[in-house]
């Protein structure tokens, strides 16, 4: 069965290691910070300005001056720090991050990704993910494999305006695992139960698929 | 050297039709509320503002634009605006969309006297259009210019006489850039007290930087998205 999307998020948080500074996009990314696996120690960097995020604050205890890219209201862990928005991105583009983790609208089998405009229906900005992608040394996307009308946005080339180019390196959908070399997509793993066949068919782009495809384990 | 006006009136004085606003805050959090109602009131036309976002509808930047004050914004990211989106989509609004880390860059670079740097984000997108591309070791990068404004208005925690300014946690963001950047720079803020009475080692913002300081009357501090636990 396909994941959810805590599947997703599920199956993000596997990737973390111990020590890494890692920045989640909106959406399922953030999800991510709920699924940390025991053992593993990870900071959250938000990008208007903290290192250290924690999790939603009580009823009650929201603080309108402490929020995250999101603009959610949020708490802040015991070490955290605060700091202005030119100085978060210097942890970014000077890749003081160890992990970006973003969604996107559609991503293509060269690690061009897209997820800031659709020409004509909706222009919502960038916001920090120009500079993420461009800088990140490991990106990882959580996605949907298909749009609504059932189109693939796994593709062989972006439709719509970029956001970065050759910069994705590995994604992870409600179908599969999958990892981008040598301009083509690679199959890593699939999601429980389903078929190596449900994911070549909803794959526009080329897709490298070994013998054995191992089910993702969460 | 005394900063100190009396209120947003005296502090806004000046601000003329087509002049150039660097706004601080991101989202509603840190806005200089105070004086955008100020703005308002004043009917100032003609605008462009630089500000990461553009508020939503009814706060924020975005009573500007219901007012149609702003001919042109500058931001990285303006969702959560219908007002925004309509005048943007039917070409009434002028918008240049910047990655918010090289808007951050700019406004710095405008305020430290460096008038261009090369940056990998945005190359291969819309965003390069135009632009120079240098490669540095091995990696495209496109070329940004400084921004400056005719006017910074930034909201800080707490500020002295001095316009020394101290800010409280994410509502920092864009603030302490803009403040550099403006030829003139407003700041408001929670409370305003006496020169020294803050720890010269806790400024965030030091008073050369700032022109103009105000204590805001009220802040409503409003929050766009509500997120809590419950406790177990």
């Amino acid at each position: 069965m396909a994941l959810d999307k805590t599947g997703i998020a599920k199956r993000i948080a596997q990737e973390l290691q111990n020590g890494w500074y890692v920045n989640l996009g909106i959406g399922i990314p953030t999800l991510v910070a709920n699924y940390i696996p025991e053992g593993i120690e990870v900071e959250f960097q938000s990008e208007n300005g903290i290192l250290g995020m924690g999790p939603f604050p009580f009823e009650g205890e929201e603080d309108p001056d402490l929020i995250n890219a999101g603009k959610q209201t949020i708490t802040v862990r015991a070490g955290a720090s605060f700091f202005d928005s030119a100085t978060s991105f210097a942890m970014i583009r000077g890749q003081h991050v160890q992990l970006t983790v973003l969604g996107a609208m559609e991503v293509s089998q060269n690690g061009d990704i897209a997820n800031w405009k659709i020409p004509g229906k909706m222009v919502k900005g960038m916001g920090g993910a120009m500079d993420l992608v461009a800088s990140a040394e490991n990106i990882i996307v959580a996605m949907m494999h298909s749009n609504k009308a059932g189109e693939s946005k796994i593709l062989k080339a972006c439709t719509l305006p970029l956001t970065g180019v050759g910069c994705v390196r590995k994604v992870v959908t409600e179908l599969a695992v999958l990892e981008i070399r040598d301009g083509k997509f690679h199959l890593i793993e699939r999601a429980p139960g389903v078929s190596v066949e449900e994911i070549i068919s909803k794959t526009e782009g080329d897709l490298v698929v070994p013998e054995f495809v191992p089910e993702m384990t969460l | 050297m005394n900063k100190v006006v009396k209120d947003p009136a005296a502090a806004l004085e000046g601000i003329q039709d087509g002049m150039t606003l660097m706004v601080g805050g991101f989202g509603l959090c840190g806005i200089p509320e105070n004086s955008i109602a100020q703005l308002v009131q004043m009917g100032t036309k003609n605008l462009t503002c630089i500000s990461n976002n553009a508020g939503v509808d009814d706060f924020g930047l975005g009573l500007l634009l219901q007012a149609k004050q702003v001919k042109k914004m500058v931001s990285s990211y303006v969702g959560e605006n219908d007002e925004f989106e309509r005048q943007m989509l039917s070409g009434e609004l002028e918008v240049e969309l910047i990655p918010q880390g090289s808007l951050a860059e700019r406004c710095r670079a405008g305020g430290a006297g460096i008038p261009a740097f090369f940056t990998p984000a945005g190359y291969g997108t819309e965003v390069a259009e135009g632009k120079e591309v240098r490669v540095f070791n091995g990696k495209p990068h496109i070329l940004e210019n400084a921004l400056t404004a005719d006017f910074a208005i930034v909201k800080a925690w707490k500020g002295d006489t001095e316009g020394n300014l101290i800010y409280k946690a994410t509502a920092r963001n864009f603030n302490p850039m803009m403040a550099m950047a403006g030829k003139i720079t407003i700041a408001e803020v929670e409370e305003l007290v006496p020169a020294g009475t803050l720890d010269p080692n806790q400024i965030h913002t030091p008073g050369i930087f700032v022109q103009r300081i105000f204590q805001g009357e009220k802040f409503e501090k409003r929050i766009e998205q509500r997120t809590v636990r419950t406790k177990q």
